[in-house]
């Protein structure tokens, strides 16, 4: 993927670099919003990782705002130091597609930027049936089977599977989880992702041979068939 | 125009020299009451005298009208005797007549003489006489008859003159009494209008030095308006300054543990690690204490930022019941795989007005204290009901519970009871709780649950009719 950075701490942008390149993506940076907007209305992106808070008089929101006024879609991730809600929602409504705060664990940021990146490929038709190696999962008849044996699931839990399956070939983290498949925002204490990614586990998994769900550390999930 | 003009510029260059508003408004008090006793007194005064001029000119008018009659009847011989009559009569010797004839000769009356000044006969004089001898006022009238004749009728108004004078000089020293008790009264207010504005100066200056147990004493008037906004503003002041203090103080404590912590595993491995390995495990280890910083951190902000009170703008009518269906969805599973069994009681509920993410937080923080301290193969209840007029939501484990002075803290910052010593946490997690469940002006009730601890959240109902969701 093509990615713009836009991030004036020298160190988190080193270090974001880094990790996106090892990763295996194209990555331009800017350390200021004038820069940035340039690079933004330019240059076409996969996805734009935008600091909030920048130096120069532009700041992140600046940028959004103008790239969303000349009907640019590209989706936005914004990083900021402002862990507020308010802020969040503020962001959000500028038309930024994700948001992060600083501190954030690399891990969780290459996530995110992923499945923004594959959200920015437009789908050629509705599909109706997603497919992983031998996993199939009917969206109409909400019915999914491995093989040819049929998977009784919860609805959470397909809906668990379904952005899994959605988001196949990549990590996905707890976090994202927690705010994707059930729509909470807080941070709980206990491992309350974790026992209902296992639960999924034992059904889609381990009657099989292959797994298909693994744990990365430190990191979340992630569904392949290899 | 010129002096007038004068005048303004005069008054635009000199300032009103007083400043003092308690004294400003004193002085436009004694000069309105000044004013306001001259302006009453001086209609008394001017209605009174204006009554007895009146009363002795109609007497003198229905005096002359009646002695006319008598002329018409009986020519001047009647007239005299008629003046005579009535003279002889009158007691208080006030009666003036004069009858005189065409050539001036006086026919009857008790006046020496026609007095040279009146020359009118349509107007009343008053003029200094002389009276037997002695000088006296009169009021006096002259009339024409047939034949050349002219009448005086008068009264003597010396009597009149003393009763306006008495009458003047009372009215000048009741507007003098009224003078020196309105500026009596000037004093009396301003002394007031200091004492209130000292009171509340003395208790706010004490404040501003540092003193914030002071409060402005009420007395019952007017001013604790004022006062008790003042105070419940520096209650208010009192405990974020608190708040404040308290962080700072946790802030000193229990951020630096952990930042001491990863601190002193880095060095350790920097100074000691013999294989990448024990290098990448003690990096590992110092991250996930940076990260149990910041998340101490983000509560910290959150908790300070509910307790302002600010974040009221993600409020909406909810109800509460789907949403803790949808918290025991999420929790259900991880209690299972712990031993415990979660039970769901609820009913239908009012409406609340509340902020969804942050009442689902509040309830999973209960959620995961329960989990923490809850014994295996026990139940955790979450219940829900509406009473009168507050939504209550409990959280009831079977652990091991509370004492009563633990109880009283738990909602501080930083506060962890003995028991919870070795379980993970900051000691954050009720006072967040607290905080949320402030902001929607409600309360937080723990009890002891013999066996465990019952946390009650309590939430003020919508009151209105008509705004339950569909």
């Amino acid at each position: 993927m093509r990615i713009l950075l836009v991030e004036d701490d020298s160190t988190v942008r080193a270090f974001v670099l880094k990790g996106l390149r090892e990763a295996g993506h194209v990555v331009d940076e800017a350390d200021n919003g004038k820069d940035g907007l340039f690079l933004a209305v330019s240059e076409n992106y996969d996805v734009v990782i935008l600091d909030r808070m920048l130096p120069g008089g532009i700041d992140g929101l600046r940028i959004l705002e103008t790239l969303r006024g000349q009907k640019n879609a590209t989706p936005v991730l914004l990083l900021s130091a402002l862990a507020d809600v308010d802020e969040r929602v503020a962001g959000l409504k500028a038309g930024g597609d994700d948001y992060m705060t600083k501190p954030f664990a690399f891990s969780e940021l290459l996530a995110r930027v992923e499945a923004l990146g594959r959200r920015g490929r437009p789908e050629s038709a509705p599909q109706t049936r997603l497919t992983v190696g031998d996993l199939e999962m009917d969206l109409l008849s909400r019915t999914v089977k491995r093989g040819n044996e049929k998977i009784d699931l919860q609805p959470r839990e397909f809906r668990l599977l379904e952005f899994l399956i959605r988001h196949a070939g990549q990590v996905v983290t707890r976090t994202m989880l927690l705010e994707r498949v059930w729509d909470y925002h807080f941070d709980p204490q206990t491992n309350v992702i974790d026992v209902h990614v296992s639960r999924l586990r034992q059904k889609v998994d381990k009657p099989f041979a292959t797994p298909l769900i693994h744990t990365i550390r430190n990191a979340g999930y992630i569904l392949r068939a290899d | 125009m010129k002096i007038w003009r004068g005048i303004r510029r005069l008054g635009k260059r000199l300032r009103w020299p007083i400043r003092s508003a308690g004294l400003n408004f004193a002085l436009a008090y004694g000069l309105v009451f000044i004013i306001s006793a001259g302006v009453f007194l001086s209609f008394i005064w001017w209605n009174t005298t204006g009554q007895l001029d009146r009363q002795v000119e109609a007497a003198v008018q229905v005096d002359a009208h009646d002695l006319a009659q008598r002329w018409v009847h009986g020519g001047p011989a009647a007239l005299a005797l008629a003046i005579q009559d009535r003279l002889d009569q009158n007691v208080e010797d006030d009666e003036l007549y004069l009858l005189v004839g065409p050539d001036g000769r006086k026919y009857a009356g008790n006046l020496p003489g026609w007095p040279v000044v009146i020359t009118q006969m349509d107007e009343f004089y008053e003029l200094a006489i002389r009276r037997d001898g002695f000088r006296t006022q009169a009021k006096m009238h002259a009339y024409p008859l047939s034949e050349g004749f002219r009448l005086i009728v008068g009264r003597d108004v010396r009597g009149r003159q003393v009763v306006r004078h008495v009458l003047t000089d009372t009215l000048i020293w009741a507007w003098v009494m009224v003078s020196l008790l309105a500026a009596g009264g000037t004093l009396a207010i301003r002394r007031i209008f200091r004492q209130v504005v000292h009171s509340i100066a003395r208790t706010t200056s004490a404040v501003a030095q540092g003193d914030l147990s002071r409060r402005i004493p009420l007395t019952g008037n007017e001013t604790d308006l004022v006062a008790q906004t003042v105070n419940t503003m520096l209650e208010r002041i009192n405990r974020l300054m608190d708040g404040v203090r308290q962080v700072s103080n946790a802030i000193a404590h229990d951020l630096r543990t952990p930042i001491a912590r990863a601190r002193a595993r880095l060095e350790d491995a920097s100074l000691t690690s013999t294989s990448e390995e024990e290098l990448r495990a003690a990096i590992d280890r110092a991250v996930l204490d940076l990260d149990r910083v910041t998340s101490i951190f983000e509560a910290l902000l959150r908790i300070a930022q509910l307790e302002a009170g600010a974040r009221r703008a993600a409020f909406t009518v909810l109800d509460m019941k789907p949403l803790l269906e949808g918290l025991t969805e999420l929790y259900e599973a991880s209690m299972e795989e712990a031993g415990l069994k979660l039970d769901l009681k609820v009913g239908q509920l009012a409406p609340v007005n509340g902020d969804p993410h942050l009442l689902q937080q509040a309830v999973a923080n209960l959620l995961d204290n329960a989990i923490k301290f809850a014994p295996i193969n026990t139940a955790i209840t979450l219940s829900a009901a509406t009473q009168n007029d507050k939504v209550s939501i409990t959280v009831a484990d079977q652990g091991p519970g509370m004492d009563e002075q633990d109880m009283a803290r738990a909602s501080e910052r930083f506060f962890r009871a003995e028991a919870a010593r070795n379980t993970p946490g900051a000691g954050l997690g009720l006072s967040l709780v607290q905080a949320v469940v402030h902001l929607h002006g409600g309360t937080m009730e723990l009890a002891n649950g013999h066996p465990g601890l019952r946390v009650t959240l309590l939430l003020p109902v919508i009151q209105k009719k008509g705004t339950l969701p569909a």
